[in-house]
């Protein structure tokens, strides 16, 4: 097998083997952040630019933490110093930033889709960081990694994504990942916000999380974004809380030392309180370090060792 | 490995001599195991580091602080190879500020190699000396490098192909000398 994939757009084609390559890349990646000097020559001379539709400080940042690390030029285009906000179509965008010569596009954009979209118009790799409700492959990647640093292989474990589902690509991505690498994996939230379709991810569906928390290996609340109460999906946060909101009380009737997950940024005291936050329990921090190794492995992938044999 | 084998230049016997010898002749030169610490290139120069760690230890009783080094991610020439290019890990789990650093190879060739793990071992630190202990020197050479400790010195065409084999990796211990397939 080779390493010949042009762009990463989700989880949902990329096989187990794929998977397994870029979170072996990652190890190497991520001790180089921890050296005094955190700056290799591997891609020096090449271009990566990252263009962000939404509001994202932490992926971009880490994205272009990631490529200067390898010693690329990074450069990113933020929507609302761009021309974008003066009318310019994504095809019009992406056709100029087409002009200037990246070697690696990354994108976020709030159209489900998008990404597919611009990697048809593109020579260059594009990385999807982030496609409306659709996939967020890196997170699901350092999702997966940091998981499998505390815990080895997945292959049976139970992780319960809980929250706003419906809404969240960060969920779908988690969930074509982690059943890849054979985890048993739980959908929990409210009706509204849980839809039953979801079952035919190969996913397992609840609206009662408690019933599921027994013997979970980890868990990871989404963030509930506050404009879903102004929806009318939501009757109050504060029911939102009582009920599927995490804290070390609640994590106790798992049984054991569980993990709690937690893409960013929290909403404190709405899906996660700070007792558990805060706890030995969480490994929110160790996915920020995490996220930036996964990315430097996919940037060196894409740009670095395109046809490198996996072995 | 790919290619016709042409004869065998080593065995196991020989190959244990040529690290005995490496060994002591790094102690030697440096006076003693002071400050020095053995980093060995992936992949078969890793398990060649531990042994002559191994052989000091016997006879020095002084455990020399030994590291993993992958350079990958140092080479020149990312954009043309079409395998082996995946990254390993580099474990170095002490401060080289100051050490004599003897890096460990099994074959030198072009020097690209070590090249690019001056870059990477300068990148972690600034050593006092770096040295060069190769199992095979096979010429070629394409950069001003040469090697402080010298198993043993095979003369080759640009058509051979000089392959250690080490237990940990390739099941036997061995040197071979093949003929890449026409």
């Amino acid at each position: 097998m080779k390493w010949q994939r042009k762009d990463l757009l989700g989880l949902r084609d990329v096989s187990e083997q794929e998977i397994q390559f870029i979170l072996e890349t990652a190890k190497p990646m991520k001790e180089v952040l921890f050296r005094s000097v955190k700056k290799l020559p591997t891609l020096r001379g090449k271009s990566v630019v990252t263009l962000f539709f939404e509001n994202s400080t932490r992926t971009r940042t880490s994205f272009e933490i990631a490529g200067k690390v390898l010693g690329a030029d990074t450069s990113s285009v933020t929507v609302a110093q761009s021309s974008v906000a003066k009318g310019e179509s994504l095809l019009d965008t992406v056709k100029t930033i087409r002009a200037m010569q990246p070697d690696v596009v990354i994108m976020r954009h709030p159209s489900s889709g998008a990404a597919e979209y611009i990697a048809n118009i593109l020579d260059v790799s594009v990385i999807n960081a982030g496609d409306g409700q659709n996939e967020h492959p890196t997170q699901a990647l350092l999702d997966m990694f940091t998981l499998k640093e505390h815990m080895g292989e997945l292959a049976g474990k139970k992780i319960i994504i809980v929250g706003d589902i419906l809404h969240s690509r960060v969920a779908r991505s988690n969930a074509y990942g982690l059943l890849k690498l054979g985890a048993e994996v739980i959908f929990a939230g409210p009706p509204t916000l849980l839809p039953l379709e979801m079952k035919t991810l190969g996913v397992q569906v609840t609206y009662d999380l408690d019933s599921v928390l027994p013997g979970a290996d980890a868990v990871m609340p989404l963030r509930l974004q506050m404009e879903r109460q102004q929806k009318g999906l939501l009757p109050t946060l504060r029911e939102y809380n009582r009920v599927y909101g995490l804290n070390l009380k609640r994590m106790e009737q798992t049984g054991k030392q569980t993990l709690v997950l937690h893409p960013g940024p929290m909403n404190r005291g709405v899906e996660i309180e700070s007792d558990l936050a805060d706890s030995a329990l969480s490994v929110i921090e160790e996915q920020v370090t995490n996220g930036v190794a996964i990315r430097m492995a996919l940037i060196y992938l894409f740009v670095g060792g395109s046809a490198n044999d996996v072995d | 490995m790919e290619g016709i084998v042409k004869s065998q230049l080593m065995d196991a016997q020989d190959l244990r001599r040529v690290i005995t010898r490496i060994a002591h002749e790094i102690v030697e030169k440096n006076q003693g195991t002071q400050e020095l610490a053995l980093i060995g290139i992936r992949r078969r120069g890793a398990p060649l580091a531990e042994r002559i760690q191994q052989t000091i230890f016997e006879f020095e009783q002084v455990e020399v602080p030994l590291g993993v080094l992958d350079i990958t991610l140092y080479r020149d020439d990312l954009t043309f190879v079409h395998e082996q290019a995946i990254v390993r890990e580099t474990r170095i789990p002490f401060n080289i500020e100051g050490k004599t650093v003897i890096l460990v190879d099994d074959v030198l060739f072009t020097g690209r190699t070590i090249r690019s793990a001056l870059d990477a071992v300068i990148d972690l630190g600034r050593p006092q000396k770096i040295q060069l202990a190769v199992v095979i020197d096979r010429g070629h050479r394409e950069l001003p490098i040469r090697a402080d400790y010298v198993g043993k010195n095979v003369p080759t065409s640009q058509k051979e192909i000089i392959a250690v084999c080490v237990k940990e990796i390739d099941d036997i211990d061995a040197v071979m000398l093949l003929e890449k397939e026409a």
